[in-house]
């Protein structure tokens, strides 16, 4: 039927032309990636802390230099990826995060570390964070509830940020908890989840290539409804196993409780890799809804690891995924 | 009384022809939206997931529909008012419409009309199959809401055969119920609207059981 594959190729450019500030702020990058003579140029050049003494407000523009890890699909609207959010210390539909997360002030973030390391203590983003390494990476973001988007992030790899913090060799376990703000998460009321917000990865896990920290997405700093300042993005994972607004990073050696797993862990494993093949038990996970694109949302078929066997599968050799989901 | 004077002319002029509109208010405010984005694809009418709204707003209408139906006893037995039974008919069957709608939604938008991946739903999921026994046993009761099968069945059989409401509710809510990670909100309220419904019934079916060999 034509009528589902029916999308724009300029829906991104067009939809963000709805949005005159999201186009001021593109102006400015664009100049000043013509007066510098290409964009990667300015982009690996710019001396970091020019933009940021500290850290950089939500939603402002950040530059980051391309990165290999970036898949062909076409982005995700930029609008859509603000204002179709699951964030539940916000709310539980998915326009509440984008209504309700502006209120949770993130200037000044700190960072606590713990646990089984050789260097606890409070951190500032940019002491955790090399503004001047941030790169773009281009990644499909799929969502347990059979949705995906493509999500161009900006940031630095997960291992690059852990291994300052120095894990001891005991520790076997990363676990993420989120920032709790009792006067603007006004979803902590909600029952369901055990707050602060927990997730978790093996260190093996935390290790690989593609395991990254965000810090901003579509050329700005994230905004809150989508984790700001800091959150993970696991993208072999379904999307609630990146934590946002991180507040703790804890080295632990034995596997850490995480959020959706003790809400329901026949429905939600440890794991939570992206698997056609392992149903969840009330709906299937074969095939996703393409989001942000325009039209009636195409759907395409789900891949294994959601397309990053190649570089994970090592992860699990001899694991029964069906299992230990 | 002035005040049931205007009662009785609002229920003999005025009660039908606006159920009706209200019953149809729905279905023409997606239909304008599916339209938007139809014929336009940057549109946000149905925002970011177009597909799961459509969904939604369907099945939600459907299930409130069906709930305003249950409420219709309860409200002319508690009101004295017996003329409000007269847009239950109207009511019941705008709740099939809006049930069926949301069913071909879902085998076009979601399963492409491919039979293989609806019986795959069918069998393997639970919510599926509550939803679709929830419509199929509505399609009896849409099937015999006139006059003429009242007449052929006989009113007796026609009650017994209406009864099938109240399971099929049940149903229509637990199927919205296990859709969602966390239990809030709407369907929770469907729930509770739907128990409170029920519950009404119960009582008065005691009642009366007490309340009989006493006038006996």
């Amino acid at each position: 039927m034509e009528l589902k594959f029916r999308r724009n190729s300029d829906y991104q450019a067009l939809r963000s032309e709805m949005t005159p500030h999201d186009i001021y702020i593109r102006r400015r990058e664009l100049l000043a990636a013509a007066g510098l003579g290409g964009a990667a140029a300015v982009l690996g050049g710019l001396p970091a802390f020019a933009q940021t003494p500290t850290q950089v407000a939500a939603g402002a523009a950040l530059s980051a230099k391309k990165s290999a890890f970036t898949v062909a699909d076409e982005n995700a609207a930029e609008a859509d990826f603000n204002s179709y959010c699951n964030f539940y210390e916000f709310g539980l539909n998915k326009d509440d995060p984008a209504r309700h997360a502006g209120k949770m002030n993130v200037s000044n973030w700190k960072v606590t570390v713990e646990g089984e390391t050789d260097a606890p203590g409070t951190y500032d983003l940019t002491s955790l964070v090399d503004y001047s390494q941030l790169e773009e990476r281009v990644y499909r973001h799929r969502c347990v509830e059979r949705w995906s988007m493509v999500v161009p992030w900006i940031g630095v790899p997960l291992w690059s940020v852990l291994s300052k913090l120095k894990p001891k060799a005991e520790a076997k376990y990363v676990q993420f908890l989120t920032h709790i703000d009792r006067s603007a998460m006004v979803g902590l009321n909600y029952g369901g989840l055990d707050w602060p917000y927990s997730e978790a990865l093996q260190i093996n896990e935390a290790k690989n290539d593609l395991a990254f920290i965000a810090v901003g997405a579509y050329g700005k700093a994230m905004k809150q409804q989508n984790g700001a300042p800091i959150r993970t993005v696991i993208p072999w994972k379904y999307g609630y196993k990146g934590t946002k607004s991180i507040a703790t990073i804890r080295f632990t050696t034995a596997q850490p409780p995480t959020a959706w797993n003790v809400a329901n862990p026949r429905e939600y494993g440890f794991f939570s890799n992206v698997n056609p093949k392992r149903s969840h038990p009330r709906w299937s996970q074969a095939r996703e809804r393409v989001l942000g694109v325009g039209g009636f949302n195409p759907q395409r078929d789900t891949e294994m690891f959601n397309g990053y066997e190649k570089q994970v599968a090592y992860l699990y050799e001899g694991i029964d995924l069906i299992k230990y989901h | 009384m002035a005040h049931s004077a205007f009662l009785r002319a609002f229920g003999k002029h005025w009660m039908k022809p606006l159920t009706l509109a209200a019953l149809i208010a729905p279905f023409a405010f997606i239909a304008w939206q599916f339209f938007q984005v139809l014929s336009d694809p940057l549109s946000d009418a149905m925002g970011t997931d177009p597909v799961a709204y459509i969904h939604h707003f369907l099945g939600d209408t459907a299930i409130r529909i069906l709930l305003i139906t249950l409420a219709i006893s309860p409200i002319r037995d508690i009101t004295g008012w017996a003329p409000i039974a007269l847009i239950r008919r109207r009511i019941g069957l705008a709740a099939f419409f809006y049930a069926a709608l949301h069913m071909i939604a879902y085998l076009w938008l979601d399963k492409d009309w491919n039979l293989a991946l609806l019986w795959e739903d069918m069998v393997l999921r639970t919510y599926i199959m509550l939803g679709m026994a929830a419509l199929v046993l509505m399609i009896p009761l849409a099937v015999t809401s006139n006059n003429s099968m009242i007449r052929r069945l006989g009113r007796k059989t026609w009650d017994r055969l209406h009864w099938l409401v109240y399971p099929l509710a049940i149903l229509a809510v637990a199927h919205n119920l296990l859709m969602v990670k966390i239990i809030y909100g709407d369907p929770l309220i469907h729930a509770i609207i739907l128990a409170l419904l029920l519950s009404w019934r119960v009582a008065r079916w005691v009642i009366g059981k007490v309340k009989a060999p006493a006038t006996a």
